[in-house]
């Protein structure tokens, strides 16, 4: 019997641990190790930051999905991994801490013949002072990253809503909290949700909304922007950002990198290298993502963290690591298998795994600081490639070591998004859009480099409602109701 | 409604190069029987774009 540990319960995770117990059966043994009790629907926290739902909407218990499925469930975080066992066994095997109560702190090694990375990111709110500490969010800013951090948001925008309606101006700013963040999505769904919701309670008309953020030009989104086919043109999503921006009255800065936060105001630099302060009194900014922080320890007891992992935490894997400048970048660059180049039972997928390069140009103020998007792994992508690495293991285990791996390169994926821009059955919008391939190629698609046939975008309220569907759809097949497999990821 | 729009662009500002929608544009983003096509027509898309990802 063969044993497959996943640490990490989130979106990749959960979909290669699902699937690899579904596919490998009583026969094997699959063990997850995350630390929350509950599975969350990250996508939806937009909406529970704007108090349109509730935590419990959209999170669910895990223990009794795991029982269903025949997985072995760890409440626990893991500390480190030991690819090479250590002095008195040759069994490699992961340390965890366990985060459930009763038994919080308590130290347990588990054995693996196969391991998956799927720890997602650590959202790493120290990276700005002002904006956080190592203990997590500071007490100026807002998040909507977590189902709780959500909640609070939701708390303070009421607030807010509440000194409007007494006739209190009040200045928002959403964005990005570093030069250095990704996930831009989610902060442009919730400047257009708390827009939508304002206008709701009727007091847009004293709100000033601005948006920050680390883009070169709005729209960027991390994917260097994409073309996107309308009414015969391939039009940049430059434009149609824009143009977002333009109609729902909200101002921008970009290509900023915030690098202080204090009560009620941020400072910042541009990529012109001037500095400028933009004032505040609601304020939701994207940390910066790095890896979990897991070590990795070799037979002899030493430190191996370097080898295994990239500097910023996220682990190596079939990735070309030197592909050096923009203008060297290449499609193949992006990894396919997910394996770890040191480890060959190792994998890291969603997340967690570290990306060859930016997606975007990089770019760096004349004072030198880089102000560039990381690359997003989205929920789409992050699913496939969790059920790829589910495969691979389950093949190594079922064919033999010397079975071919899966494939699910992002340089050969594309990725559908539905970002809400506000929530009503009639009155909602969200802008749908699919982007061919995730990772531009320039050399299979010169100019653009996506298949503008399969990259588009459209906002609407018809948008809203696959954003609603997808939710209840995503949750369900997360907890493997019936017919759950046959869900797309 | 009809310079729906148009009203928040600023000479010279950010937002003084990009498109505004039309009242047209506007009132078929949230009408319900153009928006049921374009349910069919996105989904439609979205599952091309998916089933050549897998
Ligand atoms: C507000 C918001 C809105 C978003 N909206 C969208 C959207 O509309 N569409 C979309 O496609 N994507 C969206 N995303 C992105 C999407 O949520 C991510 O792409 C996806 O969650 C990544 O999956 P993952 O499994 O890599 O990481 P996660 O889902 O974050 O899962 C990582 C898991 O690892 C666990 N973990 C952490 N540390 C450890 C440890 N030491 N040991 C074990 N486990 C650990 C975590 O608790 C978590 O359960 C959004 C993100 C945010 C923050």
């Amino acid at each position: 019997m063969a044993r497959l540990v996943v640490l990490g319960g989130g979106v990749s995770g959960h979909t290669a641990a699902t699937f690899a117990a579904e596919w490998l059966g009583s026969a094997h043994e699959v063990v997850v190790v995350t630390p929350n009790a509950k599975w969350n629907w990250i996508p939806s926290n937009i909406w529970v930051g704007v108090g349109q739902m509730t935590k419990e909407d959209v999170t669910f218990d895990l223990a009794p999905v795991y029982a269903k499925a025949g997985i072995k469930y760890h409440q626990a975080k893991a500390l480190g991994i030991h690819p090479e066992g250590n002095e008195t066994s040759d069994k490699p095997y992961v340390v965890i801490e366990s985060t459930e109560a009763g038994k919080a702190g308590q130290i347990e090694n588990i054995e693996y013949d196969y391991l998956i990375n799927a720890t997602g990111p650590k959202l790493n709110f120290a990276a700005t002072p002002g904006l956080g500490d190592a203990n997590g969010l500071g007490e100026f800013t807002v998040s909507v990253c977590t189902a709780d951090h959500a909640t609070h948001a939701n708390e303070e925008l009421q607030k807010a809503i509440e000194k409007m309606k007494k006739g209190e101006r009040q200045k928002f700013l959403i964005g990005t909290g570093h030069g250095m963040c990704t996930c831009q999505g989610a902060a442009f769904e919730y400047i257009f949700n708390i827009e939508h919701e304002l206008k709701k309670a009727g007091v847009r008309d004293m709100a000033e909304i601005k948006w920050i953020s680390n883009e070169s030009f709005l729209g960027d989104f991390g994917v260097g922007g994409l073309h996107m086919k309308a009414m015969g043109f391939a039009v940049s999503s430059k434009i149609f950002a824009e143009s977002l921006f333009a109609e729902r009255d909200v101002d921008w800065i970009i290509g900023a990198h915030v690098n202080k936060v204090e009560k009620g105001k941020v400072h910042y630099e541009l990529l012109d290298g001037s500095m400028g302060e933009e004032e505040f009194d609601f304020s939701m900014l994207i940390p910066p993502f790095a890896g979990v922080g897991l070590k990795a320890i070799n037979k002899a007891g030493e430190d191996i963290t370097a080898t295994v992992f990239a500097p910023n935490g996220f682990m190596k894997v079939d990735a070309n690591y030197a592909a050096g400048a923009y203008e060297n970048w290449k499609a193949s660059d992006w990894p396919k298998t997910y394996q770890n180049p040191t480890y060959k039972n190792l994998f890291a997928c969603g997340i967690a795994f570290a990306p060859p390069h930016p997606i975007s140009k990089p770019m760096s103020s004349p004072n030198g600081t880089p102000i560039n998007p990381t690359p997003p792994r989205t929920g789409m992508p992050s699913g496939i490639m969790g059920k790829a690495v589910a495969h691979s293991v389950c093949d190594l285990i079922t064919k033999g070591p010397d079975a071919p791996l899966h494939e699910a390169s992002m340089a050969h994926m594309g990725a559908a998004c539905v970002a809400s821009a506000g929530k009503g059955l009639f009155t909602g919008t969200a802008a749908a859009m699919t982007i061919y391939p995730v990772v531009p190629d320039f050399e299979k698609y010169p100019g653009t480099g996506r298949d503008t046939d399969y990259t588009f975008g459209e906002i609407g309220l018809a948008g809203h409602w696959i954003k609603h569907i997808l939710h209840h759809l995503f949750i369900w097949k997360a907890k493997l109701k019936a017919g759950w497999t046959l869900i797309p990821e | 409604m009809s310079k729906y729009g148009e009203k928040n662009i600023r000479a010279y500002g950010n937002n003084f190069t990009t498109m505004t929608p039309g009242p047209v544009a506007k009132f078929l983003r949230t009408c319900v029987i153009f928006q049921a096509i374009r349910f069919v027509i996105i989904n439609i898309k979205m599952l091309v774009v998916v089933s050549k990802s897998h």
